[in-house]
């Protein structure tokens, strides 16, 4: 049987690498739960309080849109709407023709990932920076990002010292303090030359028009500080109801993206500055960005749209650990993205369909959500698509016998009963699927029956004990 | 006119976008026999009391700055010294806050109520005016109203934030609360920092390798 293609991931990393991204995850796991846990009593309340009210922003986006776009526009901000990828990435290149702007300072936004904004735009003769030191790296290397908030986590000080010398910034020095201070010299110099500074949106809230940026570096403050145009790429679904529900939302997302009680940079804007602040940008967009979000709304899958893109499912999942990011072949990896790159796949959705299977359901990337999102039931719900669209996978045996066996109790006993001959039949004797199957696998010896016995025989002063 | 009848095709096209984009939203959420609530939340929830207890706001907001490596002053000479042990003489200064603090900081500084933003290297560290502070995170918050210039507070090595003491919100639920009508918001947790090598942590990755509060009566 062939390996499916996260094995396949998983197996080509170094040992380097895996003990890199094992670590990294796990530690900002305890710390989150740690921090999440000993401030807030409650703080499950917290995490499913949250998933309600951005469950009822997906399952109200039919006001919510019309109603902030009304707020931003009266906040002085052009709004624009991007069906595609492509649509989105020339709304920004038009922005920028029509000011005759050529360079352009990014902070990290997911959605760009989703539309290869950048190459784009270099392909369109603008230069275009990421200025997350993390995504720089990532920029300068033409590598992908590897985890959701932590972009280079597959990759050590050594290789990024190595890259910073290929690409002339300074000699080969692997101290992250020496390459964090080199980034910071190489890039205040671009923001000051740039015209455009583009972003996401953490959240918009819908009360006040008010869009809401997190980072640690500074670096989208500097690209609103440097530039005069402020450009926002924002996923539809990022909306938020009032502005109270930032306390919350602010809260979890520090805390499940970097086990921090609050991010070092949490930017509010309400549209262009006035003119009694000399910096910033005069001018404001914000692009709508669909790229397959309403198609999944229209799913059974719609949930998947509260995500807040905090990588706390990532941190805990035992494949991630294991396979690292790229494994998962598409912008979002871990679970989230085990459920969200194949249905914003589109078409090429059978392309990433094994991802939703590279899960053993344990859960835990529901238990660590901060929006609750029931990530299993998810990917069960994929599994079935999949499995509608092309017939059972070769890697499971078909399952017929044993619903009819589990629906009824007699030949359940039986079965059990008759299930030890298993044990004596040699794997050539098996039957093709179930040899097939077990290619990959052990079977433990055949236990059946032994729970049915002990029921049967234990002793029955159990209540009296108490 | 030519330019003109294309920016109105253009015009035409995005507002295509948006009624197609709408369409589909009310179309996918037609099917839906019921919507989620909005949820009402007690506003108790999000706050971690226990940091706060029963303390004063001040004292709240001198140990959590400390935590995300930031610094809480209450006198200018403390700052002054502090400067001059780092080698931080010249900086930027908010006009308005020049005739408090020069007398008080002494000959040995050179303050510029300019800021040149071809130079940014040449200020050691920025002085501006926040809005406020939140004590239970210990955070800075700036806004375009007070902060007499973006750069000038987050290009500088150092960053003193000028912070009158009854300014200081007791929670971040507070602290959303009074985010008012400005147009630019945005609080400061600590140091600008990254993790991203190794997860490692640096300080002063684009802003301030030094963010400090100097908190007046």
């Amino acid at each position: 049987m062939s390996v499916s293609p996260i094995d396949g991931f998983a197996a080509g990393l170094t040992s380097e690498t895996r003990n890199a991204v094992y670590k990294s995850t796990k530690t900002t796991h305890e710390k989150r739960t740690k921090l999440l846990f000993d401030h807030f009593p409650d703080a499950n309340r917290l995490r499913e309080i949250a998933g309600e009210i951005k469950q009822h922003v997906i399952e109200n986006l039919d006001t919510y849109l019309p109603e902030v776009e009304k707020k931003l526009q009266a906040n002085g901000v052009q709004v624009h709407w991007a069906a595609t990828a492509e649509d989105a990435n020339q709304a920004v290149l038009d922005i920028m023709r029509k000011r005759n702007a050529t360079k352009i300072v990014k902070a990290k936004t997911m959605v760009s990932e989703e539309t290869e904004l950048t190459h784009f735009l270099e392909k369109n003769g603008v230069e275009c920076l990421e200025t997350d030191l993390g995504e720089f790296i990532v920029q300068i290397d033409h590598d992908h990002p590897s985890h959701i908030v932590r972009p280079i986590i597959h990759k050590s000080r050594r290789q990024v010292a190595e890259s910073f010398e290929k690409n002339g910034l300074g000699k080969y020095n692997d101290d992250p303090n020496v390459i964090t201070q080199r980034a910071r010299v190489f890039l205040r110099q671009k923001y000051l030359e740039a015209d455009v500074g583009l972003t996401g949106a953490n959240f918009v809230v819908a009360e006040t028009g008010r869009l809401v940026l997190v980072t640690n570096e500074g670096n989208s403050r500097f690209c609103l500080a440097a530039t005069r145009c402020h450009i926002a790429m924002v996923g539809i679904e990022k909306i938020l109801p009032r502005d109270r529900d930032l306390a919350l939302l602010l809260n979890l997302l520090a805390r499940s993206a970097t086990a921090q009680q609050l991010t070092v940079y949490t930017e509010f804007i309400k549209g262009p500055r006035k003119p009694t602040q000399p910096d910033g940008p005069d001018e404001m967009h914000v692009i709508f960005v669909d790229n397959g979000r309403i198609d999944v709304l229209a799913s059974d899958c719609r949930d998947i749209l509260r995500c807040i893109r905090c990588g706390a499912c990532l941190n805990v999942c035992p494949v991630y650990r294991q396979a690292s990011g790229h494994a998962y072949r598409s912008v979002y990896p871990g679970p989230v993205g085990a459920v969200l790159s194949p249905l914003l796949a589109k078409e090429k959705f059978p392309e990433l369909a094994d991802l939703p299977k590279a899960s053993s359901l344990c859960g835990a990337c529901q238990e660590v959500c901060p929006v609750n999102i029931p990530i299993p039931d998810l990917l069960l719900r994929l599994r079935d698509k999949n499995k509608q669209a092309h017939g059972p996978s070769s890697g499971t045996p078909p399952m017929g016998a044993w619903s009819i066996l589990a629906s009824q109790p007699f030949a359940w006993k039986n079965a059990l009963a008759l299930g030890g001959t298993v044990n004596y039949v040699p794997r050539a004797l098996m039957p093709a699927p179930l040899r097939k199957w077990q290619d990959v696998r052990t079977l433990p010896p055949w236990r059946g029956g032994e729970f049915r016995k002990w029921l049967k025989n234990r002793p029955s002063s159990g209540k009296a004990k108490s | 006119m030519a330019e003109k009848s294309s920016e109105f095709r253009k015009g035409e096209i995005m507002s295509d976008a948006r009624t197609d984009m709408l369409g589909r939203v009310n179309k996918a959420l037609a099917i839906l026999p019921e919507r989620a609530a909005l949820p009402d939340w007690d506003a108790e929830l999000a706050i971690a009391r226990k940091l706060l207890e029963e303390r004063d706001a001040l004292e709240v907001f001198q140990e959590r700055i400390k935590l995300v490596n930031g610094m809480a002053m209450t006198s200018v000479t403390e700052l002054a010294a502090y400067l001059k042990k780092g080698g931080w003489l010249h900086g930027y200064c908010d006009p308005v806050l020049l005739s408090v603090l020069a007398p008080q900081l002494g000959p040995d500084f050179n303050l510029s109520t300019e800021f040149d933003r071809t130079r940014i290297d040449d200020y050691a560290f920025g002085i501006t005016r926040a809005a406020g502070g939140i004590a239970e995170t210990g955070t800075i918050i700036l806004n375009d109203t007070l902060t007499s210039r973006r750069l000038g507070a987050l290009t500088p090595w150092v960053h003193i934030a000028v912070l009158p003491r009854q300014l200081i919100h007791r929670t971040l639920t507070d602290a959303v609360q009074a985010l008012g009508d400005d147009t630019n918001v945005i609080w400061a947790t600590g140091p600008s920092k990254t993790a991203d090598i190794e997860g490692i942590l640096i300080e002063g990755v684009h802003g301030p390798g030094v963010e400090i509060a100097l908190v007046l009566d």
